[in-house]
């Protein structure tokens, strides 16, 4: 990532008072499209929460959708920590999901369930693990940038996986390409069904197992990251890569392990999909997750912790989205993008717009540490 | 005579597929040959596709559109250059976020000021491009093969395809042969020299950002008024990172860049042409491979498996002035 210029803010401030002034103007400009399109921005901002933690229901709904973001957040974020910027999530996801189905189609009717689900995860990470590995050797040995590798392979993952689908993986005797069912061995229980088996009354929504996972996935990478060698190595390679070659670390070999991960956990998005909701292989499952996962990690801050807040953020987002677009007739969803767009502009790109006032503000405020 | 009439076809679609793939990769080229990565070609062509069709289907005017969507368009370029010249931002998130942003903004005004479900008006009339006929194109049309593919393949386009076909010589003479093309180059390459040499390099980043919405303008614009009648949903689908890798392809050089368009329109004319067609020895060729063939063949040269690019050294990296 580019280098940030020498902040003057406390560490604090840095994590949540610069992304939250962020959020604020991307807010207030997703505001001004809410009233360019003759709408109310505040009743707008209202049906939105409401539709998003109004009821056990669409909190069930947000918390699902924050699964996907949890994992592609994750795998921006650990490239990140590399300095490398893996775009390729889409298209990572998109072959995890091709992984992730065919062990499900294969093995799903022959293994029981407990053996069946980490067989499916180890599939999901191999594949999207590949997808992710050969742009991330032509950057370590053969010098092509993975910026654009990445955004080539997500073309070519959509051309892969719409041949399979069309061609090979659809169920005979069908208009839509869609795969065989999964058999009930190869499928994610949904919470609110084993909550009931512990008596337990839950509101039915798509929330699944595949939430417990990306939870773990989130402890383990800062576990990861910050207690491991490699963790270590690659935060050392993306921090200033001539020191590492000093201290014996091969970035090339970084490279590929970090992106390798990346792949992996964005792979993950398929076990929420698929084995959690849609229990088959569908064309564009992925709908785009993998490209939220970059505003998540900016958002983040590329720690667990606030990609996990962030994931929520934008799990509200979708699920409030998708409720207000029913409430307003003149709002669609796509209003949801467009407050990603925004998101990613002022926390990425314009981030620093705001980083010296606040600066100011600060050694205004606290005259002593100045 | 019928292999000329299907050989006129498939050139004549070429064309016209190539000419918003080389507008906007002569846009990619002046940002990226000044230093600015820029991945928000397809964003802009989008918001230009979208305020060209409207601003056309209220006044009527393909012109007024055309303008609309440049203007757009060289304000989206702004806030690229914005974020990634003077404030030094990430110039691959600033792209993205500007992809996405319009991505979910044109539908979003879409759907509110037209109630189509994001699509606008069908446009007809003058509110379109249509084709301009040569001089002499009706006149040497019974003349055989030259005088047919004067008439069917010179002439007879829209005013749009010829302002690309201009915009190619024109950008290889102000790239190389100006004294702004060399000051724009050795800004990607070495910006401290150029600092050095008294010249603003955030000046110069911000007249190729301008010039390449200008560009990216034209071509959004193309797409929606002269290509097609309206706008649709993602119109673009993916033109602008197939410019990006025209622009690669072509080693970041005015004509090799057309070849490369040339080549990528054309595989798409083929491969409509080629459904379900078998051919000799390799049978049938599935559609979703010869759509991959552009993105396959960029990484293939990146990698440098075919030939080698190398992209002007500076580019992607924000200039930070030594104090």
């Amino acid at each position: 990532m580019s280098a940030a210029p020498p902040s003057s803010l406390p560490r604090w401030a840095d994590v949540v008072v610069l992304p939250a002034a962020n959020l604020l103007a991307a807010f207030i400009l997703s505001g001004l499209v809410v009233v360019a399109i003759g709408e109310n921005p505040f009743q707008a901002m209202s049906i939105l929460v409401t539709g998003a933690f109004g009821n056990a229901e669409s909190i069930g709904y947000t918390l699902y959708y924050a699964t996907n973001f949890v994992f592609t957040g994750l795998a921006v974020a650990i490239a990140f920590h590399a300095g490398l910027f893996n775009i390729g999530g889409e298209g990572q996801a998109y072959i995890g999901g091709l992984g992730v189905g065919l062990a499900c189609l294969w093995l799903g009717g022959l293994l029981p369930a407990p053996i069946m689900v980490p067989v499916a995860i180890l599939a999901g990470a191999a594949f999207g693990a590949a997808w992710a590995t050969v742009p991330a050797y032509l950057q370590a040995y053969r010098g092509s940038h993975i910026v654009i590798t990445t955004i080539m392979f997500n073309f070519i993952a959509a051309s892969v996986m719409t041949y399979l689908m069309v061609n090979v993986l659809i169920k005979p005797g069908q208009q839509s390409p869609e795969s065989h069912e999964f058999a009930a061995a190869a499928t994610l229980p949904r919470l609110h069904e084993m909550a009931e088996s512990f008596g337990l009354e839950m509101a039915t929504s798509p929330l699944n197992l595949a939430f417990v996972w990306a939870l773990l996935c989130a402890g383990w990478y800062h576990l990861f990251l910050w207690r491991t060698r490699w963790g270590y190595e690659i935060r050392a390679v993306g921090a200033n890569e001539t020191a590492a070659i000093y201290a014996g670390i091969s970035p090339a070999r970084i490279t590929i392990l970090v992106m390798a991960i990346s792949g992996a956990l964005a792979g993950f998005v398929a076990l929420n999909e698929l084995m959690g909701v849609h229990y088959r292989i569908i064309l564009n499952f992925t709908g785009g997750y993998g490209f939220v996962g970059i505003a998540v990690a900016l958002i983040g801050r590329n720690r667990a912790l606030g990609i996990c807040l962030a994931s929520l953020l934008f799990g509200a987002l979708y699920q409030g989205g998708s409720e207000l677009s029913l409430d307003m007739p003149t709002v669609t969803r796509e209003l949801v993008v467009v407050i990603q767009g925004l998101v990613i502009l002022f926390c990425g790109a314009l981030e620093n717009v705001f980083r010296g006032r606040i600066a100011q503000l600060f050694r205004r405020l606290t005259p002593a540490a100045a | 005579m019928d292999t000329l009439l299907v050989l006129v076809s498939i050139i004549d679609a070429t064309l016209r597929v190539a000419t918003p793939l080389v507008l906007a990769a002569l846009g990619g080229l002046y940002a990226e040959r000044s230093g600015v990565v820029d991945i928000g070609l397809e964003g802009k062509m989008l918001g230009a596709a979208f305020a060209a069709a409207a601003v056309a289907a209220v006044s009527g005017s393909a012109l007024l559109g055309l303008v609309a969507g440049v203007a757009v368009s060289v304000a989206l370029a702004l806030v690229h250059a914005y974020a990634s010249v003077t404030h030094n931002g990430n110039q691959v998130v600033s792209g993205m976020a500007i992809n996405i942003m319009v991505a979910g903004l044109a539908p979003t005004l879409g759907v509110a000021w037209f109630r189509q479900g994001g699509q606008t008006p069908q446009l007809a009339g003058d509110a379109r491009f249509t084709p301009i006929d040569l001089p002499f194109a009706r006149a040497l049309e019974s003349v055989p093969v030259v005088g047919q593919l004067y008439s069917e393949i010179i002439s007879g386009h829209n005013l749009i395809v010829y302002i690309a076909a201009a915009a190619v010589p024109f950008s290889a003479w102000l790239v190389f042969r100006t004294r702004f093309g060399l000051r724009l180059r050795a800004v990607g390459e070495n910006p401290h020299a150029v600092d050095t040499a008294g010249v603003s390099v955030a000046d110069m980043r911000y007249r190729a950002m301008v010039l390449c919405g200008v560009l990216c303008g034209i071509a959004g614009a193309y797409l929606s008024t002269a290509h097609s009648a309206a706008f649709v949903r993602d119109m673009t689908a993916g033109k602008g990172y197939l410019a990006l890798a025209a622009l690669i392809f072509g080693k970041w050089k005015p004509w090799p860049t057309l070849t490369a368009c040339l080549l990528f329109a054309f595989t798409d004319a083929v491969q409509v042409r080629l459904q379900g067609v078998p051919l000799p020895l390799v049978g049938v060729i599935p559609v979703q491979f010869i759509q991959a063939i552009p993105y396959i063949l960029t990484v293939l040269l990146l990698a440098g498996f075919v030939g080698k690019a190398a992209a002007p050294r500076a580019s992607g990296i924000p200039f930070v002035k030594d104090r």
